[in-house]
């Protein structure tokens, strides 16, 4: 369901309906860069004849019932190159099933259709792949033999953690076999001391937090989606998240890795040493890959001490620039405790108390243009008080902020991050939405979100918030249903602006499929050249996660 | 017409709970404080009360060390005009509290006393009842509504018990005990805050207020409860059966 004209697929689904044929026709592609569209496949599914992927431009959520399971599908158009399933790769036969339960045991070799339809969906509902296998290994040498044999028989693989990426980048595409790496969940050491966890790549990041709780550490990353991503997935798309302004990127963090490449090799460069200057650091290239060099199966990573200072304030700006100047204030006035400092404007904090229970405005007296979310973190919880009072009170008669509340106990702080962390909840609710997730210097970075709203005018409601601390902005435009138009007027005027900007195109996200063709705003060709031979030398078949991340012009 | 409300300084709420090593306590060094939940609805319906025009003066008192200052502040931030700190290190128990909110009220002589339903570290649920019963005011307790009548000088209180909802009237001076569903705190905002700062409290002794902190209790231990055994698979029915008639003993 991705990078589709709505019309033309309209187009092929009537002639189908009309004629009943099974496959439509696939007309020749000149040359695979630009005339590609997606292989529309029936599915029989007790007798019943159900498309499975397919768009409506007319209704944006239909419900189809597909194998006894109500699903929305969505219609996601972009108006870009579309992607044609590589013949190279081999199809999947009863040969391969058997071969595969014969490593993982009948149990782990998945063909259940209800099971199938989570493993090819997103988390957005945005992209449907039509995998038939799903596999679920245990071992780091059960994932080794699996990808061997893939290699061997050219059949294509896409790895999956938690599956809540937001650019398509963890589902099939076509019918690829997605290896799960859930089943590995295991906490491998943790030393107290030092503060290095060596888990493998399946846990749950919330799992390992409340683990790490207990000993009296913290993980270095925290996002929304916590209770649902996996260790594996967050450092193979490098993951941002809210306390990279305090404890920087994974890249930092993560100190070793031990990953499977194409052919079955297991690098194993896991060490648990803050510091190894031996030869080139080949972990990085995988951090941030996306799945697309190899598997990683287990990390290691240092994680910080739990401080039991925490304190979270919840402010109000009257206009952007005070935003600013705010950061640089609490850079210099709180120094080494603060810990994370996110923005929203007054869309985003509607559209929150509108669609999420529980969501409680802390400052209703007025209406505020914009909100800043400033977290302390800190060994003496007086001091830090003390010091985050007088910083907002300082701010306060500087007329830098016009309002702000500050929490009282862990429920309130709690309570002020909802208001943050539900925004993407929120705007899902709303209906369709538009996701951007964009690195703009500071200064400029909501002047796009200004501009965006006076393109979209009242067709769409603009929502710009984000990590302000990094330069961040998550633009959203969320529309009551997706529509061609609207699109078309927030693409490529987005990225152009963001390119011409010197900023990156995805700044936490990744490329994924939505911008497997979009790298060339950001990065320059011989960059992406370079990128290209790596992969080739890495995975010369092309079997990991193909489609993705790199345009499909450099790898053909 | 004047309010007095207790606050006590706990453990806060949402921190997961260790038993110290030789089970004499609670860990509690490093530990994030604050109000207690019920104390914040107390002087949250305190401060609703003024905020109608029924009340002039809201009083925030808390007792303990003095760690409980910053408990005190938060209560000022939140919009309590005066604060009263009892100094004590020693440990004190419901019916200290008591005595002490006994004297106090000779001192300020408010006409309603609030407090929280009980403390969520010792879960007594007795010093309202206690100072009513030393005041010998009639006393509202589990309240989930307040409606105070200042020319009839009654206060009306929903009670939240076992069978449903009582609702008794009360005739001022009284002592009211808030319950979860009374009504939802505020945050403390930054002008609040501000103002915190200007406003007065005074310290007290319980010697002053002719208080002896005697203890009759000693806690002799605390342990946790029995943690949760781990779920275990069957493979088959009869291992099921097998197992609730051996292990599980209830067939």
């Amino acid at each position: 369901m991705v990078n589709r004209n709505c019309r033309a697929t309209l187009r092929l689904v009537t002639l189908i309906n009309r004629q009943g044929h099974p496959h439509p026709p696939l007309s020749s592609s000149p040359s695979g860069i630009d005339a590609c569209w997606k292989q529309l496949q029936r599915n029989n599914v007790h007798g019943e004849h159900k498309i499975v992927s397919f768009f409506s431009p007319l209704a944006s959520s239909l419900k189809t019932r597909q194998w006894g399971v109500n699903i929305q599908s969505r219609c996601y158009g972009s108006a870009s190159v579309l992607v044609q399933r590589n013949p190279k790769f081999s199809k999947l036969n009863d040969e391969d099933v058997r071969y595969f339960e014969g490593i993982l045991g009948a149990k782990n070799v998945i063909q259940d259709d209800e099971k199938l339809i989570t493993a090819n969906t997103d988390w957005m509902r945005k992209y449907k792949g039509s995998s038939k296998l799903l596999l679920q290994p245990r071992t780091t040498d059960q994932v080794s033999e699996i990808l061997k044999y893939c290699n061997f028989r050219c059949l294509a693989v896409v790895p999956q953690g938690g599956n809540t990426g937001l650019v398509g980048g963890s589902v099939p595409v076509f019918d690829e076999v997605v290896v799960s790496l859930s089943a590995m969940s295991k906490i491998i050491s943790f030393d107290k001391v030092s503060g290095i966890l060596v888990c493998e790549a399946g846990c749950i990041l919330e799992n390992i937090i409340s683990f790490l709780d207990n000993e009296g550490f913290i993980m270095p990353l925290d996002l929304g989606a916590k209770g649902s991503c996996q260790i594996g997935g967050n450092v193979s798309t490098n993951a941002g998240g809210l306390r990279l302004l305090r404890y920087g990127s994974l890249h930092g963090n993560v100190l070793g890795i031990e990953a499977v490449l194409a052919d079955g090799t297991v690098l194993d460069m896991l060490k648990t040493l803050r510091k190894d200057n031996t030869g080139y650091d080949l972990k990085h290239l995988f951090i941030g890959s996306e799945g697309s060099l190899g598997i990683v199966t287990k990390v290691s990573i240092l994680t910080p001490p739990k401080l039991s200072s925490v304190n979270v304030a919840f402010l109000a700006c009257k206009d952007y620039s005070s935003c600013q100047k705010l950061l640089q204030e609490a850079r210099r006035k709180l120094g080494e405790i603060l810990s994370a400092f996110e923005f929203l404007d007054s869309n985003a904090m509607n559209l929150v108390l509108n669609h999420l229970e529980g969501a409680r405005n802390p400052l209703p007296t007025s209406l505020h243009n914009f909100y800043v979310l400033i977290e302390t973190t800190g060994s003496d919880e007086s001091s830090d008080k003390q010091k985050l009072e007088a910083f907002l009170l300082g701010s306060m008669e500087n007329e830098l902020i016009s309002d702000g509340a500050l929490a009282q106990d862990i429920n309130q702080a709690s309570s002020f991050w909802l208001l943050r962390e539900g925004i993407p909840e929120a705007l899902m609710r709303a209906g369709a939405v538009y996701k951007y997730d964009l690195s703009i210097p500071v200064e400029k970075m909501y002047n796009l979100v200004e501009e965006m709203r006076s393109r979209l005018g009242n067709d769409a409601n603009v929502v710009g918030y984000g990590h302000l601390g990094d330069g961040n902005l998550h633009l959203n435009v969320s529309t009551p249903q997706y529509d061609d138009k609207i699109l078309s007027q927030i693409e490529p005027f987005v990225y152009e602006w963001t390119s011409k900007h010197h900023g990156s195109i995805s700044a936490e996200h990744g490329l994924g499929l939505m911008k497997a063709n979009k790298i060339f705003y950001s990065k320059s060709p011989e960059t992406v050249k370079v990128m290209t031979s790596i992969k080739k030398l890495l995975d010369p078949n092309h079997i990991l996660n193909p489609y993705k991340v790199l345009p499909c012009s450099s790898i053909s | 017409m004047k309010i007095m409300v207790a606050i006590k300084r706990v453990i806060d709420y949402a921190v997961k709970i260790r038993v110290k090593p030789d089970k004499s306590g609670v860990v509690t060094q490093n530990v994030k404080m604050s109000m207690n939940p019920f104390c914040e609805i107390a002087l949250e319906e305190a401060l609703r009360i003024r905020e109608s025009g029924l009340a002039s003066e809201v009083v925030a008192v808390t007792m303990g060390p003095s760690q409980c200052l910053d408990t005190l502040r938060t209560g000022l931030a939140m919009g309590a005009d005066r604060g009263i700190h009892v100094d004590s290190t020693s440990a004190l128990h419901p019916l200290h509290v008591a005595k002490i909110l006994r004297n106090l009220v000779q001192i300020e002589k408010p006409s309603l006393i609030i407090l929280g339903k009980q403390a969520i570290d010792d879960d007594c649920n007795q010093t309202g009842q206690m100072v009513a019963g030393l005041l010998n005011w009639p006393q509202g307790t589990f309240a989930s509504k307040v409606v105070l009548d200042k020319e009839k000088e009654e206060v009306t209180v929903d009670r939240e018990v076992d069978d449903g909802i009582e609702t008794v009237q009360l005739k001022l001076p009284a002592v009211i005990t808030t319950d979860l569903r009374l009504n939802q705190p505020r945050y403390a905002t930054l002008p609040n805050i501000m103002k915190a700062k200007s406003k007065p409290i005074k310290k007290f002794t319980p010697q002053e207020l002719n208080v002896e902190i005697k203890s009759d209790l000693e806690i002799v231990e605390v342990t946790e409860p029995p943690k949760r055994k781990a779920g275990v698979m069957v493979s088959s029915v009869d291992e099921l059966i097998e197992k609730l008639k051996n292990e599980a003993k209830v067939i």
